[in-house]
């Protein structure tokens, strides 16, 4: 995690405003697919609209792809917009994954997005977001 | 940090038909304290699980890498298409590089 030195000390001096900000969010993003321009849609969210307990917010991500040799997700990431830092997991998918689907469980510090971006074999990158409310935040207590 | 990691819960089925998709359940325990959480004013060291990894037949299938906003006990589903009697192998790692593992079997049916 290289947090700018800059939200390194607010986190420090602010832990209950410690968010993740939009530009440690882009950077984290552009750690994970380069400088590749993603495309909106093309990937199925399910999530809850309103989670109860942010420490265990049920995510399902499906990718529409074939998954044959000529067309398929090469990995999957996904990321919150204002948790304490911006990075849930990352996924790579080989061969024997019959789909491009992951189920994972996630944690939200507040009301916000849950950003994924999905890498295809042909170089192209596609990107989805869906708002999740939470009721109890998952990360700071 | 506990002296060890706890064992993975693996479901799977013991048996597919060629071709066949398959669910795949795994769950395992651990805090993933990510250091930024406090209890009575003193932070909560760090312990995080950072990679799972599953190979079929000795190929990898999913490898993730797990970051802060993965909840504590990663639970992770997935399908997989069975081409063959299938050894699964997973393997989960945590920052101090201690490993847990887990293998499960798939026959033809």
């Amino acid at each position: 995690m290289n947090l700018p030195r800059r939200a390194a000390l607010s986190l420090a001096l602010l832990p209950f405003a410690a968010l993740a900000s939009e530009d440690a969010l882009t950077a984290a993003i552009r750690a994970e697919i380069g400088t590749a321009t993603p495309q909106e849609g093309g990937i199925t969210l399910r999530v809850p609209a309103v989670a109860e307990n942010g420490g265990q917010v049920p995510v399902t991500v499906l990718v529409d792809s074939p998954q044959n040799a000529e067309r398929h997700v090469t990995a999957i990431h996904l990321f919150a917009t204002r948790n304490p830092t911006p990075g849930i997991a990352s996924f790579k998918l080989g061969p024997a994954l019959a789909r491009a689907e992951i189920q994972t469980r996630i944690r939200m510090a507040e009301n916000q997005m849950l950003v994924v971006v999905a890498q295809m074999n042909d170089g192209s990158v596609r990107r989805a977001s869906a708002e999740i409310r939470v009721a109890t935040g998952g990360c700071l207590t | 940090m506990s002296a060890n990691l706890s064992t993975p819960r693996i479901r799977a089925p013991r048996s597919a038909r060629m071709g066949e998709v398959v669910e795949i359940r795994t769950l395992m325990e651990h805090p993933m304290e990510t250091g930024l959480r406090h209890e009575g004013g003193r932070p909560l060291p760090r312990d995080m699980l950072t990679r799972m990894r599953v190979r079929m037949n000795g190929e990898s299938v999913l490898e993730a890498e797990l970051r802060n906003g993965t909840a504590a006990n990663p639970f992770h589903v997935f399908f997989l298409r069975i081409e063959g009697a299938s050894e699964l192998e997973f393997t989960w790692t945590d920052e101090a590089g201690r490993v847990a593992r887990a293998t499960h079997r798939i026959s033809l049916a």
